[in-house]
């Protein structure tokens, strides 16, 4: 049940359940197979390290196939948005654009400032690429296709997604540029403040489910839609907005793209990178895209789990794949309508508007703990009601107050 | 006068400042639109100063002018600001017709088709001209979109011009005396039909474009927070450093030279200037960065206006080019001003007799906008700075020259 047992929060980090399998594989698999003097001497630990290392492998060979599907997505999705057509010329529809790209800058020049600081010029590029693939560990893809289910899958991947900022800030310093050590600057200041929201929506979901495991978190929305996190209290009905408007200024995409913001600071933090070192910030930007939109799905939106209980076809993956694209489509439609926040104005909102009312998320989402049950039908029903209502009065009230109507100004002839 | 006296209480004052850092921004940078160079002295994201660099782009256009004879500059000033190359044209044109006219022994007057048709094409091209600025600005604030949509439409209207006098960007359209007959277009012919025809089916196209430009940006929200209140030009400031156009009716002054000195023929039509005011119920603060984007986005529509005028009306009959042999202005200098897109666009010409002016002199308006850079920029930020060229919208080729 709890995590934080008297024995010591450390020490009760379990990566048993991660690692069985792959002690299974090495006893069941391997060991009958080896020649009979061997068997004995086989060391079963270390060939459970091989086999986890194996399995990374493939999975950090696959798992860059989805940027390369969601760059093309973004050219086409912007592409449609603006009258255009986007790549059509390589491959059908322009389909294998992308990997044409991916070839021409593996052939670029791999220019490195001479007057920066070369070791962290050329680190920086690997961790944030590291870190953002080892998000993806966390993260259940399906019933029982997720590569780690331990047992504070949430904590690591908060603590891992922050690494990124350290791979920003040494871009942006190593470059010895001007524009590059803004844009890290920036990118420092807004990833650090907006990691506050999403950490705080992110407790509203786990004082609900009294668990940091990510797939005892699905688990808990096993039942239908109505079972959702995002819709079992109104707190977290609100904890999922703030959570996606924080993740999209995570990840850094319009409105929250002050650190790359093209028109005012050229590039930012990779400015001075070329060739494939700029590769690794791109896909990584589109992975931690995806990431964070498989994040808010498994923790608001059901996981893998279906719109109806019981539904586990293909292990749930199909439905995941849709919920997590729909979000990330919903990052590209903001992407391509919506101007760029300035700094100030960025900072106001989180700090003025965002942690306060997670402040508040969380303290209501106590309250309704100890009021309903868990899963309790009526729980259910007064949250949905309230949100309707909520929503309701919400677009009386600001839809009039926020519509900017301008009427043109004119004086007569 | 210092005193020496300690003062009662000393106020400790809280200075967050850090060590300053100067950056070059421009001249190739993604949104100086054009070859801009800003001096900045940063201290962290705020500006404590930004001073223009400017001189990237210059060709020695009036130097050129006084080797050139008077037709042969006109594509000197297709060059200048060549978004509104077309509003060039015809500046120059009607300084030097000004002075054609002084001449007593001929007798020179414009022909009314021309008229007409310059008048069509100068406020065809200040829509494509304020397209252009419209769309760039969304891109400065960030917004990707409005800029393809702009293109999309003002490809329309290069097509249009294309037609006319077959160039999409500098025109050499507008000539001394008329319009260029390289592709002759006989009054009420097919080709003049069909031209009239298509402006018409763009302006019903483009016409609820407008408002939905307006609903995409100027009312969205974010860019409303960007712009509203951010480099606030006084009427004071705005006369003080000369400028014109929609930077000066975004200040609130009231001056459009085609209603106030009306030449060639706009006392003809009936169109409005828009102004700016304060709209304290949305935030914006007359002479900021949205009151000067928004007059031109008023200003499409009052232009839209006077084509529809023209179009119901119908080209007149007769030539498109005065009977002039040859252009030997007497001697004498003039001044002559006129309303381009980005504002008054003065021509000052010295002519001793000969075909070859002796001095000419383009008075840009974007020159003088721009001069107030350094002072509606000091103690913003970064990307404020974008916000305030975008929103003086200048041609680095007329400031330049």
């Amino acid at each position: 049940m709890s995590d934080f047992s008297s024995d010591g929060f450390f020490q009760n980090i379990n990566l048993q359940d991660g690692t069985n399998w792959a002690t299974d594989f090495v006893q069941d698999v391997i060991i009958p197979r080896l020649p009979e003097a061997a068997v004995g001497h086989f060391p079963v630990e270390l060939g459970t390290v091989l086999v986890m290392i194996g399995c990374a492998g493939i999975f950090v060979a696959l798992v860059p196939l989805l940027p390369l599907v969601l760059v093309l997505a973004e050219r086409k999705v912007s592409a449609r948005f603006q009258n255009r057509t986007g790549p059509m010329r390589v491959g059908p529809w322009g389909t294998l654009q992308t990997l044409a790209d991916g070839v021409k800058l593996l052939f670029k020049e791999d220019f490195i400032p001479p007057q920066g600081d070369k070791v962290l010029f050329l680190l920086a590029p690997y961790i944030i690429f590291a870190s953002s693939f080892a998000v993806f560990a966390a993260i259940p893809f399906g019933q029982s296709i997720l590569v780690s289910d331990f047992n504070i899958g949430i904590f690591y991947i908060m603590a891992i997604s922050s690494v990124i900022v350290m791979g920003v800030i040494m871009a942006g310093w190593s470059s010895n540029s001007k524009w590059s050590l803004l844009g890290a600057l920036r990118s420092a200041a807004q990833i650090v403040s907006y990691e506050i929201p999403l950490g705080l929506s992110i407790l509203t979901v786990v004082m609900l489910v009294e668990s940091l495991s990510m797939s005892q978190i699905v688990d808990s929305q096993s039942n239908g839609i109505f079972t959702w996190l995002i819709f079992r209290s109104p707190f977290t009905f609100i904890a999922f907005f703030i959570f996606f408007i924080s993740s999209i200024a995570e990840v850094n995409r319009t409105p929250f793209d002050l650190p790359e913001a093209e028109s005012e600071i050229v590039a930012g933090f990779h400015t001075e990178y070329s060739g494939m070192r700029f590769a690794l910030f791109f896909i990584a930007e589109y992975a931690n895209m995806f990431a964070v939109s498989a994040i808010a799905v498994t923790l608001f939106l059901g996981g893998w789990e279906g719109v109806l209980p019981g539904y586990d076809f293909l292990g749930g993956l199909p439905g995941f794949v849709i919920k997590t694209l729909g979000l990330v489509f919903l990052m590209m439609w903001l992407r391509w309508t919506l101007p760029r926040l300035r700094v100030d104005q960025l900072m106001n909102l989180c700090w003025k508007y965002f942690i306060p009312i997670s402040f508040f998320n969380i303290l209501g989402t106590g309250v309704w703990g100890l009021i309903f049950q868990q899963d309790d039908v009526w729980s259910i029903g007064i949250s949905c009601a309230i949100i309707y209502v909520g929503l309701i009065s919400a677009y009386a009230f600001a839809g009039k107050t926020l519509a900017r109507k301008p009427e043109p100004q004119v004086s007569s002839a | 006068m210092e005193s020496t006296q300690p003062t009662e209480s000393k106020i400790i004052e809280l200075k967050p400042f850090t060590d300053e850092m100067i950056v070059n921004m421009g001249p190739q940078h993604p949104s100086t639109h054009g070859v801009l160079r800003l001096e900045l002295r940063l201290d962290g994201e705020i500006v404590r100063e930004a001073i223009p660099h400017i001189g990237y782009l210059h060709r020695c256009f009036e130097k050129h002018s006084e080797n050139l004879s008077y037709p042969q500059i006109i594509p000197f000033t297709d060059r200048m600001d060549y978004v509104a190359a077309m509003n060039q044209n015809w500046g120059f044109c009607l300084a030097v017709e000004k002075l054609l006219e002084a001449d007593e022994t001929k007798d020179f007057a414009v022909p009314e088709r021309a008229e007409y048709l310059r008048v069509l094409i100068c406020e065809l091209n200040r829509i494509a001209s304020h397209l252009l600025s419209f769309g760039t600005y969304g891109m400065d604030i960030g917004a990707f979109t409005p800029f393809l949509y702009a293109f999309r439409d003002r490809e329309r209207l290069l097509l249009l011009f294309e037609k006319v006098c077959g160039a999409r960007l500098t025109y050499n359209y507008i000539r001394i005396g008329g319009v260029s007959e390289i592709i002759p277009m006989e009054p009420g012919s097919v080709f003049e039909q069909n031209f009239l025809e298509e402006i018409e089916e763009f302006l019903d196209y483009f016409e609820p474009k407008i408002d939905e430009y307006n609903d995409l940006l100027t009312a969205n929200s974010i860019f409303a927070e960007r712009t509203m209140g951010v480099a606030v030009m006084t009427a004071e400031m705005a006369l003080s450093y000369g400028a014109t156009g929609p930077n000066l009716r975004g200040s609130g002054v009231d001056w459009d030279l085609r209603r106030d000195e009306p030449y060639s023929i706009y006392d003809r039509f009936d169109f409005n200037v828009p102004v700016s005011k304060d709209i304290p119920e949305l935030g914006a603060v007359l002479g900021d960065c949205w009151s000067r984007y928004k007059v031109r986005m008023d200003e499409m529509k009052e232009s839209v206006k006077i084509v529809r005028q023209i179009l119901a009306e119908g080209l007149p009959d007769g030539p498109v080019m005065a009977d002039l042999k040859a252009v030997r202005p007497p001697k004498g200098e003039i001044y002559f001003r006129s309303e381009a897109p980005r504002g008054e666009l003065g021509f000052y010409i010295v002519s001793d007799g000969t075909p070859k002016p002796v001095r000419v002199k383009g008075r840009s308006p974007c020159f003088s906008a721009l001069s107030a850079m350094q002072e509606l920029s000091r103690g913003l930020m970064v990307a404020d700075i974008i916000a305030i060229i975008g929103s003086i919208d200048i041609v680095m080729g007329e400031v330049d020259r």
